[in-house]
């Protein structure tokens, strides 16, 4: 039973997805509809089950003193600075969360992205290598790429951003198409698995 | 010579730091702003497309970002909301991402309280729901069913501008400003293919190349792809000095040192490869 009620489960929501999508008329509509309210419902939960993991992992790194543990304690302060301040103030415009929210944590989040820059340049001095034609073609288009998302690509010569868009419009669509494709017929095949519980891995176990 | 070449193609990395930290901060202090003349871009055709809304269209944007990507994403959603706005077009917010509905918030009560715009009347947000793509197939066939009440709390009722919406066949266009999953992906494939709704969309730069498939198809009217697609939009919505706009120099700068990097590093490396020493 252990098996066979969650792979009942599956199959019933999976089919109901399906012929919802097909057959947009009742009783399918109106299961639809509920089965993504309920998805709504389960996918909030695991913001809780988030919250108390984070909680969770770090307490045992400041207890086992694992590695890096001294930022953990800053982790964990934030945490809960950020949901006591929700709490008792609310998330409104121009209240203490929002105050915090537009001054300490979106200005370090967009510094944590802004790091990338410098890892880019120094990975791309190292390893950006003209080694053979392949190589070399990839490091034009990345040349040309990069002048033309500027406006000193247009200052050197106006046709560099042309060139960028016949680039990404063309010989970049043409390998993204086949990447998307291929992973979408994956997607299919790997849904229509677990639907007819071929693919059991999500319970857990191997068999 | 050989040995400045070898010297060259060992630099430190911080160095590299170093030169990228003032690359930027240069021609930030010194306020240099180059021109930025807009071509055939995908941030034209986005513009055409909003530009020739009718007034009092309902266009839902939902910014899904975080405060991460915010330096791309912030002026993108500050000058479409303007531009929305000087259309008088009703804007409906809303959020695939928890930290959007803060950032959609800045962008749009700035912008309505520069303009003069009504919040219930001319512009409302709604918030952040989890759910993804299947949040936005249930949005598809009603929108209050997923958000009873507004961010704020205010119930769907009391707020005058949703009077007339339903499904999302209610908006003449969506926009998602989006930094990743979900997000523009699950628009154009739920809100777009499956309810025909004209999708838009705003995305960082490192994720406009997989989403020019979409263009080439027509599941998308138009794209706003990184700061250079914000400083074009700035552009062509009129926004004198804009922060894209400002942001467009320190990166072309940026870009030159990056590819003069790349350069000294190859010819280290064919310099070593001519004496035997690279493979």
């Amino acid at each position: 039973m252990r098996l066979i009620i969650p792979l009942a489960i599956t199959f019933t929501a999976g089919m109901i997805m399906i012929l919802n999508f097909f057959i947009p008329h009742q009783p399918f509509r109106l299961l639809g509809d509920n089965l993504q309210e309920w998805f709504m419902i389960v996918a909030s939960g695991a913001i809780f089950l988030g919250a108390m993991n984070l909680m969770h992992v770090h307490s045992r790194k400041i207890k086992l003193k694992l590695k890096n543990w001294k930022y953990s304690p800053v982790t964990i302060i934030g945490f809960l600075l950020m949901l006591v301040t929700g709490l008792i103030y609310g998330v409104t415009e121009h209240r203490p969360f929002d105050y915090l929210f537009m001054n300490v944590v979106a200005p370090m989040g967009a510094t944590m992205f802004s790091l990338l820059a410098f890892f880019v340049a120094s990975a791309a001095f190292r390893a950006f290598r003209a080694s053979n034609w392949r190589a070399t073609l990839l490091l034009t288009s990345a040349f040309l790429v990069m002048l033309g998302q500027v406006p000193i690509g247009a200052m050197i010569w106006d046709k560099i951003p042309l060139a960028k868009v016949w680039l990404m419009s063309i010989p970049n669509t043409a390998g993204q198409r086949a990447v998307m494709i291929g992973a979408a017929m994956g997607v299919v095949s790997t849904s229509l698995r677990i639907i007819f519980g071929i693919e059991r891995s999500y319970l857990g176990g191997t068999d | 010579m050989a040995g400045i070449i070898e010297k060259l193609g060992n630099t430190d990395r911080r160095i590299i730091f170093v030169l990228i930290a003032l690359s930027v901060i240069i021609p930030i202090s010194f306020n240099l702003i180059l021109p930025n003349p807009v071509g055939a871009e995908p941030s034209r055709d986005l513009f055409d497309y909003v530009d020739a809304l009718p007034e009092g269209s309902n266009v839902l944007v939902s910014f899904d970002y975080d405060p991460s990507t915010m330096p791309e994403l912030q002026p993108m959603a500050e000058a479409v909301v303007l531009h929305l706005f000087k259309k008088n077009v009703n804007i409906v917010g809303m959020a695939l991402w928890p930290q959007g509905a803060s950032l959609g918030q800045d962008a749009m009560s700035g912008m309505a309280d520069s303009l003069g715009k009504v919040q219930f009347e001319d512009w409302v947000n709604l918030g952040y729901k989890t759910g993804g793509g299947v949040m936005i197939v249930r949005l598809g066939s009603s929108v209050s069913a997923v958000f009873p009440t507004d961010k704020d709390n205010v119930p769907w009722a009391e707020i005058p501008m949703l009077r007339n919406i339903t499904g999302l066949e209610s908006f003449s266009l969506i926009i998602s400003l989006s930094a990743g999953d979900p997000g523009i992906i699950q628009w154009v494939m739920m809100a777009g293919d499956r309810f025909g709704v004209p999708i838009g969309c705003g995305c960082t730069a490192v994720s406009a190349p997989t989403l020019y498939t979409y263009l080439q198809t027509g599941q998308m009217v138009g794209m706003l792809g990184g700061l250079k697609g914000a400083a074009d939009y700035e552009t062509l919505v009129g926004i004198k000095g804009g922060q894209a706009i400002r942001g467009m120099a320190p990166q072309s700068v940026a870009h030159i040192v990056i590819m003069l990097f790349i350069i000294i590093g190859n010819v280290a490396y064919f310099s070593q490869r001519k004496k035997g020493g690279a493979k």
